[in-house]
C-alpha cells in the first residue's frame, strides 16, 4: 500500500493548528491507530511550531507545506518552508531538558527537538534553494491491512 | 481559554474546557491561571480531562502556572488523556507533578 497525501497553509499558529490536525485526521482514516496518530502529531505540532517561531520569526509568515507519504510500515512526513535555515544549518542535539533544579528554575521551553527525536525513527533535514526540509520517519502498523 | 473554578475543602479545581492547549493559547493560558489562581487555595488541582492534545508551548504553560504560585502552594495534574500523559512522561515532567488519572482520585488523595 503507498498512499500519499500533501497540503500547505500559511505559518501562523492558528492556521499550523488546522494544518497540523487535518494531516493527522488524514492518518487515522487511513488506519492509524489512535495511539500512534497521537504520536504522530505531538512531533508534527512541533516541527510545525519551530517552523512558525523561529524560521519565519522576524518577517511576514510564509508558506509551510507538507507531504505524507505511507508505505508499507513507514510514515515519511515531509516539511518545506521558506524561512531562515536551522543554526549552523543543522538539526539541533535535542538533549532533554534539566528539570533537577528547584520549582523556580524548571525550563518553561526546549522541549520540542527532544521530543521530536524520541518519537522518529530517522530524521533528516537539507537546505536547498532557500528552502527548509525537513523530513520525519514513523514506523506504522496499519489496522486491517 | 477557557477556565472554571470550583473550590472544595481540599483544594481548588480548574477546569481547563477546551481541547488543546498548543502554541496558539499557550500565553492566554498562563495568562488566565494566573487570574483564576491569584491569592487562593494552596492546593491547586487543573482538570485536563477536556484536553485531547497538548504540545511543549501548553506544556511551558503548565509549568509557567504552577512557578507563578509561588512557594507554599502546589499544582496537581488530574484526567490526563493518552497524547497528554505521553508529553509528560517523554519529558520527564511526570517526575516534577503529580499526576491523577481522575479528578476524584486527585480531590480523595492525601497530599502534603
Amino acid at each position: 500500500m503507498v498512499e500519499t497525501f500533501a497540503c500547505s497553509f500559511q505559518a501562523t499558529q492558528l492556521e499550523a493548528r488546522d494544518g497540523i490536525g487535518s494531516v493527522v485526521d488524514k492518518l487515522r482514516a487511513l488506519g492509524l491507530s489512535e495511539t500512534r496518530a497521537g504520536e504522530v502529531q505531538i512531533a508534527l505540532a512541533e516541527a510545525v511550531n519551530n517552523v512558525v517561531e523561529h524560521a519565519y520569526a522576524d518577517r511576514s509568515p510564509g508558506d509551510i507545506r507538507i507531504r505524507c507519504n505511507l508505505e508499507n510500515d513507514q510514515l515519511w512526513i515531509n516539511i518545506w518552508d521558506a524561512g531562515v535555515p536551522l543554526p549552523d544549518s543543522k538539526l539541533p542535539l535535542g538533549n532533554p531538558a534539566d528539570i533537577s533544579g528547584p520549582i523556580e528554575d524548571l525550563p518553561e521551553g526546549g522541549f520540542g527537538w527532544f521530543l521530536i527525536r524520541e518519537l522518529t525513527s530517522d530524521i533528516h533535514y537539507q537546505r536547498e534553494e532557500g528552502a527548509n526540509e525537513l523530513s520525519l520517519c514513523f514506523d506504522i502498523e496499519i489496522k486491517n491491512c | 481559554m477557557s477556565l472554571t473554578s470550583t473550590l472544595t475543602d481540599a483544594a481548588q479545581v480548574v477546569t481547563v474546557n477546551a481541547e488543546r492547549i498548543d502554541a496558539a493559547m499557550a500565553i492566554q493560558f498562563k495568562e488566565d491561571m494566573r487570574t483564576e489562581t491569584e491569592g487562593g487555595h494552596s492546593r491547586i488541582i487543573l482538570d485536563l480531562s477536556s484536553v485531547e492534545f497538548i504540545d511543549s508551548s501548553g506544556l511551558g504553560a503548565i509549568v509557567a502556572a504552577m512557578k507563578q504560585l509561588g512557594s507554599g502552594r502546589r499544582l496537581d495534574l488530574a484526567g490526563l488523556t493518552p497524547v497528554v500523559e505521553k508529553v509528560f512522561r517523554l519529558t520527564r515532567m511526570d517526575t516534577v507533578f503529580k499526576l491523577f488519572p481522575t479528578l476524584e482520585e486527585a480531590t480523595a488523595a492525601d497530599v502534603q
